[in-house]
């Protein structure tokens, strides 16, 4: 408690708040924890410490809607500890849990433990999404009510866990729906998605690689959305790949459905054709689609269709890539390349759109107090300077996951300082 | 880009060979011209020759085939050399960590060269990227992504055959989802200059994809092999009755297994082929498979000079005489 | 090339005559009546064809491409395009005339008989050659030699086969540089 007490001053900073349409240059001042005042100092404000952001953007705190911390369960590609760590250090100040930690999240307990390492750890804030069915089983409904009453949960879902039996769906989401739960979705047809490891197309038939169709997708997007409009169940769709997909949502948005969806960072810079000759580090789920699906991504992102990004972050340890492609586990450890991709997106949105797709939106979505610098919110901050070159390496990385297909990639924008609860939790040298 | 180049060394020589896909048109010309060389000591009385004598090679099985290893296993003996055949239980290296330590142990051992079939698209590449620079590593079938010893042995067997690869039409009848032979010989085809690839099957197992890889899609038997000068029969798995790919064997063999009856609408001197193990009555008719435009018992001969042109060429390389570096 | 190189052409027809009637007399000396004859390729099969002509051999002539054999195989490679070995007889107990253009380090020797008794058995072998220059590296010499010639370090002999001149041969000492 003791360091939130610091009053701190940051100075000359280019403030881009999207939730206040703010986008100048102020001083912000920091009490408490909170942000007490931007633009001018307030009377009796002692300034303890001043944080120069001079030629820096000073923005809301990352919110991560989707990241996997490996822990409990799989401590071996991560924990709470590491990966909280590599968060602040990529300016991320709050991050989202699926269940799919071992033991899942379907009982309050297991919630309980991830609360206690994070503010252990003290690096970020994480909340999680309970399971929507017994130990991702789809077959039963999960204590929803409980995880939301006693475990704080913010959603449910039932992370890349198919339900296929659609009865079971609906009434997921009917119970979902009146607990005030929003639902996640990731939306794939076990059956069409078969033993895929691609995206199918020109590059799977070519590589022989066993491919996920588009309508692995679209299949399950089209029977969730007729689902949602039955029970009226507040919908998040995670990680959509295809522009068919997006066209649904977009369409189902505008028909008035209480729909939101978000992408990933690397659907956004990579096609099936990054996989070149069977680099593991592309094997994602859902697949890097084509160059049309890439694009149509990027302009929903630009309409809006596409209310979020976020890392979809899977730390993996170095044996997980290292077999033939398809053995390989899919995912990409993405929290340090968040911001410097989302970074690279403004030649087609504008910059306060794309840091409102990284901080307003998904705190939205989530239904949590982030992700704005309002007078009187929780000082989450991120600072970052947009004019500095730097090249990923994998040895530089904090996380315990160094599988990224992104090494060697030159980005532009750096964390220098992220502050959570007014304390600043990362300083780059 | 660079990726293609994990199959050549500094100098531009062979020193994997792991997909036809990217080589070029002389490069397939050579080892069609040294497999012509090899098959002359196959019909010698010693039939063997010192080429590698001293070398070592382990063929890796992660799939079990007799035929494949049998061919390369010969081909290693009739160069001299000493051949390792290691046969792996698949469900024992599920996990590449157990794989890579299995390969660096052989390495330990100055293993020269391994010949590698599995069961995962991509194994060989995978394996080729983590091996010591001096080891080559020959892909034997990799998943359903290649298989290209023996589609050069296939190309052999048509230039023998046919000459002039640019004037050919040439058809592959059957499962092209699932072959990794038949992606082989497709990029084969194309390099040598084919004009006219067709493949002929169901959607189920030609998916419309297909037509990427540079070839006609033909649903009817008929059509497809109207006027092919090589008919390439795949073999269809039974495996494949159950993913309702295909209704039944007899309803394949009466849409797509070659027939005399059939195979009239090809050319009178079409030749037709075979990687084997055939499947008598289910892709083909024995009295095609038997008959005299077959020639799928000289594939077999072939693939024995086949490889050795390949690990010949792979292993005499020049660079490995300045410490093999690559 | 050759403007800059002096070439000194030698008399090839009238060391062909030497190398068959020395052979001539060799083979009558050892009582052996029905030899046959293998050339090396490329050089040597050109000298044996000659030769093959000349002593009136009844089996036709065996050609021998080493290059299976080399013992620098792996410091030069493969090499395409040359014609395969073709021995089209059975070698066992038979007297051999083995027929290479120039006896340089032996190593062709070397590996030439190496492949021979890949074939079979012979009851001899006879060396021929052309030109025996010397720089020997194994212990190996010919029993018939139609010439000797010292070269210095920068020289190398070369033999050509004319082909649009009825196949004449051509033996001439090349300057490098």
């Amino acid at each position: 408690m003791g360091s939130q007490q610091v009053r701190i001053k940051i100075s000359n900073g280019l403030i881009i708040d999207p939730a206040n349409n703010i986008e100048s240059k102020h001083d912000i001042y920091i009490s408490e924890g909170r942000i007490a005042a931007i633009g001018k100092q307030p009377d009796g404000f002692t300034v303890d410490e001043t944080i120069d952001a001079s030629n820096c953007h000073v923005i809301p705190g990352i919110v991560d809607l989707r990241a996997r911390l490996r822990e409990p369960g799989l401590e071996n590609k991560g924990t709470i500890a590491s990966e909280t760590r590599a968060a602040a250090a990529s300016g991320i100040t709050t991050l989202c849990i699926p269940p799919d930690t071992t033991p899942v999240i379907d009982t309050t307990s297991v919630v309980e433990l991830i609360h206690q390492r994070a503010s252990e750890a003290g690096y970020a804030n994480v909340v999680t999404l309970g399971a929507l069915t017994a130990g991702l089983k789809g077959e039963q409904l999960s204590e929803m009510a409980l995880l939301k009453k006693f475990g704080n949960c913010v959603g449910v879902s039932n992370a890349l866990s198919p339900i296929t039996n659609s009865l079971i769906m609906r009434r997921a989401m009917e119970y979902a729906a009146s607990c005030g739960l929003t639902i996640f979705l990731h939306a794939e047809d076990e059956g069409l998605a078969g033993n895929g490891c691609a995206h199918e197309g020109a590059i799977s038939i070519r590589l022989g690689l066993p491919g996920i169709p588009e309508t692995a997708e679209t299949n399950a997007v089209s029977r969730d959305l007729l689902l949602i409009e039955q029970t009226g169940v507040r919908a998040h769709f995670c990680h959509v790949s295809s522009a068919n997909a997006v066209q649904m949502i977009a369409r189902a948005q505008y028909d008035g459905l209480p729909v939101t969806a978000d992408v990933s960072a690397h659907h956004l810079h990579l096609t099936e054709m990054d996989i070149g000759y069977f680099d593991s580090n592309c094997h994602v789920r859902p697949p890097l689609r084509t160059q049309r699906d890439r694009e149509a991504l990027i302009d929903a992102l630009a309409t809006g269709n596409l209310n979020a990004i976020c890392s979809d972050h899977e730390p993996h340890d170095a044996d997980a890539k290292l077999a033939p492609f398809s053995e390989t586990e899919p995912g990409i450890s993405a929290l340090e390349t968040l911001l410097p991709l989302a970074l690279r997106l403004t030649d087609d949105l504008s910059l306060s759109d794309v840091i409102n797709r990284l901080t307003a939106q998904p705190a939205k979505i989530l239904g949590i107090d982030a992700g704005t610098l309002s007078v009187g919110e929780k000082a989450d901050i991120c600072i970052y300077n947009p004019e500095t070159n730097w090249i990923l390496k994998t040895e530089d990385m904090l996380s315990a996951g160094r599988n990224t297909p992104f090494a060697g990639w030159e980005f532009k924008g750096k964390v220098m300082h992220t502050l959570l609860n007014g304390k600043v939790v990362y300083t780059n040298k | 880009m660079k990726q293609h180049d994990i199959q050549l060394d500094k100098d531009g020589m062979l020193r994997h060979f792991l997909t036809i896909e990217g080589l070029k048109k002389q490069m397939l010309v050579d080892i069609l011209d040294h497999a012509e060389n090899f098959s002359s000591v196959s019909l010698r009385q010693a039939k063997k020759v010192p080429l590698l004598r001293g070398k070592t090679i382990a063929n890796l099985f992660f799939e079990a085939s007799t035929r494949t290893r049998t061919t390369f296993e010969l081909a290693a003996k009739r160069l001299s050399a000493d051949v390792l055949n290691i046969n792996i239980n698949t469900s024992a290296t599920s996990k590449g960590e157990s794989l890579l330590d299995m390969l660096h142990n052989l390495e330990a051992m100055q293993v020269d060269m391994f010949v590698v079939r599995h069961h995962s698209s991509g194994a060989a590449h995978f394996i080729a990227q983590h091996v010591a620079p001096h080891v080559s590593v020959i892909n034997a079938g990799d998943g359903r992504h290649a298989h290209p010893t023996q589609a050069m042995l296939d190309m052999f067997t048509i230039r023998r055959h046919k000459q002039d690869f640019t004037k050919l039409t040439v058809a592959i009848v059957g499962d092209i989802m699932h072959s990794r032979v038949a992606r082989s010989q497709i990029h084969a085809l194309n390099i040598l200059g084919v004009p006219e690839i067709r493949v002929i099957g169901p959607q189920t197992i030609i998916p419309k994809e297909a037509a990427h890889l540079g070839v006609h899609v033909y649903h009817d038997m008929q059509q497809g092999l109207q006027n092919a000068d090589v008919v390439i029969m795949l073999r269809l798995q039974r495996e494949r009755m159950e993913g309702a790919l295909l209704p039944s064997e007899h309803e394949y063999f009466h849409m797509f297994g070659l027939t005399e009856e059939k195979l009239k609408h090809a050319k009178p001197d079409a030749i037709v082929m075979h990687p084997g193990p055939i499947n008598r009555g289910v892709e083909i008719e024995s009295s095609v498979a038997d008959g005299p435009q077959s020639v799928i018992l000289e594939q077999v001969t072939h693939g024995i000079s086949i490889r050795m042109a390949v690990m010949s060429m792979a292993l005499g390389r020049s660079s490995l005489a300045d410490g093999g570096q690559n | 090339m050759t403007e800059r190189q002096q070439n000194k052409d030698l008399d090839t027809p009238a060391l062909l005559d030497t190398l068959s009637s020395e052979l001539r007399n060799l083979l009558k000396s050892r009582n052996i009546d029905k030899p046959v004859m293998i050339g090396i390729h490329t050089g040597g099969v050109w000298v044996a064809k000659e030769l093959h002509k000349k002593l009136n051999i009844e089996q036709p002539l065996g050609t021998l491409n080493i290059t299976f054999y080399r013992d620098d195989f792996t410091r030069i490679g493969m090499h395409p395009q040359v014609q395969p070995s073709n021995l089209p007889f059975n070698i066992d107990d038979q007297h051999i005339i083995l027929v290479d253009d120039v006896l340089h380090t032996g190593r062709t020797i070397r590996a030439a008989l190496n492949e021979i008794f890949d074939f079979g058995r012979p009851a001899s072998v006879i060396l021929a050659v052309l030109v025996e220059r010397g720089c020997r590296e194994l212990p190996v010499s010919a029993d018939v030699a139609a010439t000797q010639i010292t070269l210095n370090k920068n020289q190398h002999i070369k033999l050509s086969c004319d082909e649009d001149n009825n196949s004449a041969l051509k033996l001439s000492i090349e300057e490098a540089k």
